[in-house]
């Protein structure tokens, strides 16, 4: 850029000043570049301030017993609450993990502990991403596909289950993924110290690596559960919604994200405040997930 | 003679065929488990496959380019998903990589204090966190009628240009554009800051040290030596927003009739089957899957792209 720029100074050994000039071209180009990282990095958050704001705002100042505890009000009519969708999204979410954890945990082990480059491992990788990138109304398709058209469970076609095990097919890669992380950064000679006294291979991943492990596993785990809570598409065709308490899990269930995109759509104020106020409650959720983790990840690294 | 003793107590331990029991079926275990992503996206491809063969034996190709969808007449054509798909993602893409490249190199640089680049990280973390469904939400309530007066000076300052021909009236493309913007920034700023920062520091050593200015060294060795992984995280971004269903269904008002203005109403394949799969029957719900193994195709080809240039390009420092 200025390399060619002609010596001025003439009799000056070195032909030009070495002091900085800010009026230099390649310092003003310097100086505009670093502003507009700036804005672009201030842009970047506006959303993020915006929307936690309107949430926090417009949703936490309708919080009250009553709307944490009631049934929603059909439509038209004001008052209720979201009490039911709370206890659906915990119900789900829950089978969600009682089927993503294990099997999740359980690839991630034979990842990492079995076979850490062989060619089924590099599949099941490979798989994992692919799943990953898998758009989560495909997950929903699937179940729909699968579970509720075919009425597998007692003839009963939309279900908290379905809706349970669309989420977890969403929850499988992220769990995979950093069980086989966590364990890849346990210390090898753990391993070698334990074979070496003579524990099996099987002794030696329960009672050695996967303890050393748990920090950050149960980290991701959290992570993975907070994301599929919020999760909408995958259960809008297979949960569906009920304007009930929830009645078992093998029938339609309401869930505070489905709550949030039907009511959103109605004509109905009190149905939008009632979206709002579920926003409230996921976003908190969420959010206290996400700083939990963060806060035990710092805590287990330091 | 205590030496005699305890050779005389030793006894090479061997192992019960219990315990060797339990560590074969624990290993067979974790095989089968891990056997289950595989059989999970077989099951997904087939379901879907399986699914639209009606719609696709009827329809073929002709699916993709015709653009009416007709429930009533049982004639379905996904050309206006398939474009208002491929258009939301691009020009969200578009809007969104410069934002997020640019935010990562500023909480990589040294410009401001690290605790506010710390921050900085975090909140952009966070806003990946926030459920789409809540976004779609503030979208419709918030950021729609706060953009309205641009959109509508958009349309009369450029309204003979056929992209902006339609008076904005509310839910259209434009809006899920910018909803998809907020969506795949967090990925695109996570992963351009990871790509930098994994550029080794002598590279910028010895840029500085031949004379060069800060940006000079950004933009002519940092960004071409994480020029990779910056890719694949802009493909995998593109995979999201593509995917991307409920803040884009409940913004782009969801209509079948094709138009060319991003002002106008619109539809993509994940709204379609946000909106319709719940409600349809027989062959309506075949068209749908169709429609979703288009969706199915498109996203993986992006994401095995993304994942082959992540593995291909990159370049190893050691």
């Amino acid at each position: 850029m200025a390399s060619s720029a002609t010596p001025v100074q003439a009799g000056h050994s070195l032909g030009r000043s070495l002091q900085f000039k800010a009026s230099l071209p390649r310092n003003r180009w310097n100086s505009f570049f670093s502003v507009v990282a700036g804005l672009f990095a201030l842009i970047a958050v506006i959303p993020l301030v915006l929307v936690l704001g309107y949430v926090l705002f417009m949703g936490g100042s309708l919080i009250s017993a009553q709307l944490l505890t009631e049934l929603p009000p059909p439509p038209g009519l004001d008052g209720g609450g979201i009490g039911n969708a709370i206890v659906g999204t915990i119900i789900v979410t829950l089978i969600a993990s009682l089927i993503a954890i294990p099997v999740g945990v359980g690839g991630g082990i034979y990842l990492a502990e079995y076979s850490r480059s062989g060619w089924f491992a590099q599949f099941v990788r490979f798989g994992t991403n692919v799943l990953a990138g898998v758009p989560s109304i495909i997950c929903g398709v699937f179940i729909y596909g699968l579970v509720v058209s075919t009425r597998i469970f007692f003839g009963q076609s939309y279900s908290a289950m379905a809706g349970g095990i669309a989420l977890s097919v969403l929850m499988l890669p992220t769990v995979i993924k950093t069980t086989d992380e966590a364990l890849k950064l346990v210390p090898q000679e753990l391993r070698w110290g334990a074979i070496g006294i003579g524990a099996s291979r099987f002794v030696t991943i329960t009672r050695i690596t996967l303890p050393a492990a748990f920090t950050p596993i149960a980290t991701g785990v959290v992570l993975g559960i907070a994301r599929a809570a919020g999760e909408t598409a995958p259960l809008i065709f297979t949960a569906l919604f009920s304007p009930f308490w929830p009645e078992g899990v093998f029938n339609p269930i309401s869930t505070m994200s489905v709550l949030i995109f039907n009511f959103a759509i109605m004509p109905y104020e009190a149905q939008n405040a009632l979206a709002w106020a579920a926003s409230f409650v996921l976003v908190v959720m969420i959010l206290a997930a996400n700083l939990f983790a963060r806060w035990v990840g710092r805590f287990a690294r330091a | 003679m205590a030496a005699s003793e305890t050779t005389d107590l030793f006894e090479l331990r061997r192992r019960p065929p219990q315990e060797k029991l339990v560590d074969q079926g624990f290993r067979q275990l974790a095989i089968a488990l891990a056997s289950m992503v595989g059989l999970v996206l077989l099951g997904i491809l087939l379901t879907v496959l399986f699914g639209s063969r009606e719609a696709m034996a009827q329809f073929g190709l002709r699916f993709l380019v015709i653009s009416d969808w007709d429930p009533a007449g049982d004639t379905y054509g996904a050309f206006t998903a398939i474009y208002g798909t491929i258009v939301t993602s691009i020009l969200a893409l578009v809007i969104a990589v410069p934002l997020g490249v640019g935010t990562a190199i500023f909480i990589t640089e040294n410009l401001i204090p690290l605790r506010v680049r710390q921050v900085l990280g975090i909140m952009v973390e966070l806003l990946a966190a926030i459920p789409s469904v809540v976004l779609g939400l503030w979208a419709i309530f918030v950021m729609e009628p706060f953009i309205r007066p641009g959109l509508d000076l958009l349309h009369q300052t450029l309204g003979w240009l056929p992209f902006f021909s339609t008076v904005p009236m509310g839910p259209g493309t434009a809006p899920a554009i910018l909803i998809l913007v907020v969506m795949i920034l967090p990925i695109i700023t996570a992963i351009s800051r990871d790509s930098l920062q994994q550029v080794p520091q002598e590279l910028r050593q010895a840029a500085y040290g031949v004379g060069t200015t800060r940006w000079g060294a950004i933009l002519q060795v940092m960004l071409p030596a994480a020029v990779s992984g910056i890719t694949g995280g802009v493909m995998l971004a593109l995979g999201r927003a593509m995917g991307e269903t409920m803040a884009v269904t409940m913004i782009i008002g969801n209509s079948n009739n094709f138009s060319w203005s991003l002002l106008a109403p619109g539809n993509t394949i994940s709204s379609m089957l946000a909106n319709q799969f719940g409600e349809a029957d027989g062959f309506q719900v075949s068209a749908l899957m169709y429609a979703a193994f288009v969706l199915m195709v498109l996203t993986l080809i992006v994401n095995v792209l993304a994942q082959w240039i992540v593995r291909r390009l990159s370049l190893k420092y050691s």
